[in-house]
């Protein structure tokens, strides 16, 4: 038989499709596992790195072992045991209404532009050795130039002085926006007062802050809309419709 | 049989080099070469993609319909290719996040394709194979050398470790992209002065200035 005829090639092509098709589902199921674990294993990374924990001498299960991860209510700021912190994905909570808020229901306008609030956050508490509390490392996302940036804010244990921040995903410009990854640049974040007599103080400006200030971090140059981007999330997350009600809670011992 | 085998090889490294003479695979040569360590997976994977592609095209070739070839030998090679990535994504989790998309891209990188096509398609399996892993090590050699060029005096160091002394100031500009792009080009230079039958024929040739004359 000709390998030019109808009848051939389409039979070559339904086997090589089936062979190829075969060897690239069993590829993709039988490391699923193996890939999941090392997802897992840098998301514990990239919270650990967000509070300045990270020490490269001990495997990530071993220092993730003294964080606690509990549920938060968002609306009330209490813990809740509503949701399960282990298998909860704040980005489908989002999508989904029963599981979140839309601003008009939150009566807020959507400054960090995610579209809907979840109404659960997992958070993570770190605790020293005598079992007080010591870091609180929050969730944080919101948009700016071209995509929504990911990542965590961690707060020393008095609830007010930033311990360090991180983001693990986000698609801005690399050398201008990008450069909210460079580690320069949050260095700047640690020991800034988030709040001052219960207003939200941090911020991030255009230009360069003061040597010695308090609580404004410098902005990115060349990244305007990336910098906003990231003060406007800080000023959601940290706001009444983000965890302000838990941090007041937690403060208080009422969490 | 032996002499072809050592021809498929040996021939690419530097007689046929498919960077340096052919001119392929420039794209993922300008983007993974910032740090050796992500380097040397690359060229595994592409090497390891050239030479089963080539194997299991070659099988195949006297089946393969003329009208559909190009389709099945991608079929192949992108199949090849995913499964390549996904052992990394489970094996070498942070290599494979710094290479990203160039794994996957291992699927239009025209030597793969070069190579099913020029050679697979023509001769039997087992030569087709070593053709591959021959290609590959031509690729290799010259990403290699660009890696180490590139980290040594971009980062001061190989391999991650810091190996040049304290008083050296990393050149950031051999971090970038486009010094890949000097260092291709004095590469291939070096190698047609040592090689001149790679020279190509100028297109043409300028002649000399024609007779001056006053303006008119």
């Amino acid at each position: 038989m000709s390998n030019d005829t109808v009848g051939k090639t389409l039979l070559v092509a339904f086997s090589v499709c089936l062979v190829c098709a075969v060897v690239v589902s069993t590829a993709a199921v039988a490391l699923k596992p193996l890939q999941d674990a090392n997802i897992e294993r840098d998301r514990q990374q990239n919270i650990l790195a967000a509070a300045g924990l990270l020490d490269e001498a001990m495997t990530v299960e071993e220092q993730f072992s003294s964080v606690q991860v509990r549920a938060v209510d968002l609306s009330t700021g209490q813990f809740t045991d509503d949701i399960d912190p282990a298998s909860y994905d704040h980005l489908k909570a989002a999508k989904n209404s029963d599981l979140s808020s839309s601003f008009a229901e939150l009566n807020t306008s959507d400054i960090a532009k995610i579209g809907r609030r979840e109404n659960y956050a997992v958070v993570y508490l770190v605790e020293d050795a005598r079992g007080q509390l010591d870091k609180v490392i929050l969730p944080i996302r919101g948009y700016g130039l071209w995509s929504t940036m990911q990542g965590f804010l961690a707060l020393e244990e008095d609830l007010n002085t930033v311990a360090g921040i991180g983001f693990f995903s986000d698609g801005e410009t690399p050398g201008l926006g990008g450069e909210i990854n460079n580690p320069d640049w949050k260095a700047q974040w640690i020991n800034k007062e988030a709040f001052n007599n219960g207003a939200l103080v941090l911020e991030v400006i255009k230009g360069a802050s003061a040597p010695d200030a308090a609580s404004t971090i410098d902005g990115l140059s060349g990244a305007t809309l990336t910098t906003k981007g990231v003060d406007n999330l800080i000023k959601f997350w940290l706001g009444e419709n983000g965890f302000r009600p838990f941090l007041n809670n937690l403060e208080a011992g009422e969490a | 049989m032996f002499k072809a085998v050592k021809e498929a090889l040996l021939d690419p490294i530097f007689n046929n080099n498919p960077i340096a003479l052919q001119i392929l695979g420039i794209c993922s040569a300008l983007a993974v070469t910032s740090s050796l360590s992500v380097t040397v997976v690359m060229c595994i994977a592409l090497t390891l993609v050239t030479a089963f592609s080539n194997f299991f095209i070659s099988v195949i070739r006297h089946q393969i319909p003329n009208s559909i070839r190009i389709i099945v030998q991608m079929t192949i090679i992108a199949s090849l290719v995913i499964v390549v990535d996904q052992c990394l994504k489970a094996y070498a989790y942070d290599i494979s996040k710094s290479l990203s998309v160039f794994v996957g891209l291992i699927i239009t990188n025209c030597i793969v394709m070069g190579r099913a096509e020029a050679f697979a398609m023509k001769n039997p399996p087992v030569v087709s194979f070593i053709d591959g892993i021959g290609n590959g090590l031509g690729y290799s050699v010259m990403l290699l050398a660009l890696a180490f060029v590139r980290e040594l005096f971009g980062s001061g160091s190989l391999f991650g470790f810091d190996v040049m002394p304290a008083w050296y100031v990393p050149n950031g500009l051999l971090l970038l992209p486009p010094s890949a792009f000097f260092l291709i080009g004095l590469f291939i230079w070096a190698l047609r002065s040592w090689k001149t039958d790679q020279v190509e024929a100028p297109d043409f040739k300028i002649c000399a200035n024609s007779e001056a004359s006053e303006a008119h």
